[in-house]
């Protein structure tokens, strides 16, 4: 099996662990332990291989251990088909954070081409429920994942964008300078649309005809206006929204403000009109979906971080997602309280212990 | 306090505000002047003396200038109706090692950043668009960084000029670069800006 996994992850001073290490193979790996004791902070460890502020969203920072505040490292070693890649990311006390791959510095984008992340947080339960930022942000992990570069179209888009709405705070009326930039978001802003429907395509053509005792979600995308789509349609959105813009002092039309729609197909609903364990289930449905989808565009499933996610899920469901897992050969980093959470895995799992003793959290190995 | 130690300290403290030195650095450099007076400490502070009083932008296109205008917009000998706008004089200088370009230059001072609160007028953007009327410019060639300001600058000034030929410096594979340890980005640049063998 040469699936994409972490086999080596040190932590150094990061959040509750002072120094810990964990060696793991390709099976998915569940870790329990009491409430507090490190779990969640181990996943976001990982979720700091890829691009971004990782599972929590949190800035450099939050991340160093307290009280001593010295600065946190993050050591990986990842296999990625044949390819193995050491990764090191962490910030000095008071710095930004910085990655680097294989022993040379590079940019966090970088990270999207070695490993594809993708995880559920139980902040994500009222993910159909609250705003559209939370799901924009959802797919824009999903679409991460297929298209390596939609970070730096998203970062290019947003940039060109701060540019543009600070113009509008300071009433700036300079037509060429507006046209100038609204060429860059229209540009950076297409490829972002054409990257998230490439997304939202494959997801859905993965659920068709899937076995899986989770959920078909069927996925449209909204943008805003007259569903204005394409560079063209995009630069005349924002030449004509100027006025609009001005008397709202930032910018009101673009993909900054699309969202996604889900409706629970077998039933119609939808999904924020689901009970919260089918919220759950649509959400399992489309991580899982797009594992499959990755693995049928790269031969390989990608790194899942599922924290709590038994949660909601019932003993039949939750057997059903550990076959699933296992079934798609994806390193899944799962958390839970107790043991017996993870009783259907079985041996088909590896399993990790975390307590917490003496202010720190303890990792060990356990069967 | 001894004489002449807050000199000192004032020299130290400027000296480490130079690009590629620190408190450190400043003061290994300042004692180091000291002990080679005669060769480099007051032949160095001559020298600044003089470009203190005699270097300045020159008025015409930004570039460092010994006097009003600069050496190059005094050189009959180079083209007139070629203009290559950069972003400062180190890139002029970049452009200047190549021996490629035999034209004028506009230096625009930075990039246009709202953000950080550079304008048009802060970036001699006028200054060049006369320019184009009154020397009969025939060509601006924008050699402008290829970032989200440095695109948008391009693209403002490229918006205003007409009667011109206006051009940007190709974006792709550096001369030996390898594909391998390329970007996506520029890889993609490369490939759009290919052409036939
Ligand atoms: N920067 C930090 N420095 C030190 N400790 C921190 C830091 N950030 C968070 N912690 C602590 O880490 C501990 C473990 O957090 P974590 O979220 O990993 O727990 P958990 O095992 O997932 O618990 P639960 O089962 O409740 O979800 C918390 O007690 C928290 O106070
Ligand atoms: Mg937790
Ligand atoms: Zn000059």
């Amino acid at each position: 099996m040469t699936g994409l996994r972490v086999t080596r992850l040190q932590l150094s001073h990061f959040r509750s662990h002072k120094r810990a290490e964990v060696a793991a193979d390709t099976r998915p790996i569940a870790i329990f332990g009491p409430n507090g004791a490190g779990k969640t902070n181990l996943l976001e460890a990982v979720s700091l291989l890829s691009p971004g502020r990782g599972l929590r969203r949190a800035g450099a920072e939050d991340l160093v251990r307290r009280p001593e505040a010295l600065g946190w490292r993050i050591f990986a070693d990842v296999t990625a088909g044949r390819q193995t890649h050491e990764i090191v990311t962490g910030a000095e006390a008071g710095q930004s954070r910085s990655v680097q791959l294989d022993g040379k510095t590079v940019t966090q984008t970088a990270l999207a081409n070695v490993l594809r992340v993708l995880w559920l947080v139980p902040a994500m339960d009222r993910l159909w429920i609250e705003g559209a930022e939370g799901r924009r942000r959802f797919l824009d992990r999903a679409t991460l994942s297929f298209v390596p570069g939609h970070a730096e179209a998203a970062l290019r888009y947003d940039k060109a964008m701060r540019e543009r709405n600070r113009l509008l705070k300071d009433m700036v009326r300079d037509a060429h300078w507006y046209a100038a930039l609204e060429g860059r978001m229209a540009e950076a802003g297409a490829q972002v649309q054409a990257n998230r429907a490439a997304t939202v395509a494959a997801l859905m053509a993965a659920q068709q005809d899937a076995a899986t005792a989770f959920p078909t979600a069927t996925l449209s995308l909204i943008e805003g206006g007259d569903d204005v789509q394409g560079a063209d349609a995009l630069k005349e959105a924002f030449a004509a929204g100027r006025a609009r813009d001005l008397a709202a002092g930032r910018t009101l039309l673009g993909p900054h403000r699309t969202d996604l729609d889900a409706v629970f197909a077998d039933k119609g609903t939808l999904a924020r009109d689901c009970s919260t364990g089918e919220q759950k289930a649509l959400l399992i449905s489309l991580i899982l979906a797009n594992a499959r989808a990755l693995i049928a565009q790269d031969g390989q499933p990608p790194i899942l971080l599922l924290d709590e996610v038994a949660a909601h899920l019932d003993a039949a469901r939750r057997a059903a997602l550990y076959d699933e897992i296992c079934a798609l050969g994806a390193q899944a980093w799962m958390t839970g309280t107790e043991a017996q959470l993870f009783e259907a895995l079985g041996d088909r799992g590896q399993y990790l212990q975390v307590t917490e003793a003496d202010g720190a959290s303890a990792v060990e190995g356990a069967l | 306090m001894v004489d002449g130690t807050d000199d000192l300290t004032d020299l130290i403290a400027l000296m480490a505000k130079l690009p590629g030195l620190g408190p450190r650095s400043a003061r290994r450099a300042v004692l180091h002047l000291i002990k080679k007076r005669g060769q480099l400490l007051v032949p160095l502070a001559d020298a600044m003396q003089r470009v203190g009083a005699n270097v300045r932008e020159c008025l015409n296109c930004g570039n460092i200038a010994a006097g009003d205008i600069c050496n190059i917009c005094n050189d009959d000998r180079r083209a007139n109706g070629e203009i290559c706008v950069v972003e400062d004089v180190a890139d002029l200088w970049a452009m200047e090692r190549s021996q490629q370009f035999k034209g004028r230059y506009h230096v625009l001072g930075g990039t246009l950043s709202a953000l950080d609160a550079v304008g048009p007028e802060d970036l001699r953007i006028p200054r060049l668009l006369d320019r184009v009327t009154s020397e009969n410019v025939t060509e601006v060639i924008l050699a402008l960084g290829a970032t989200i300001d440095g695109h948008t600058t391009a693209h403002y000034i490229a918006d205003q000029l007409t009667g011109v030929t206006v051009t940007s410096l190709a974006q792709g594979v550096p001369v030996g670069g390898e594909l391998d340890y390329l970007d996506d980005g520029t890889i993609t640049a490369a490939l759009r800006a290919r052409r036939a063998l």
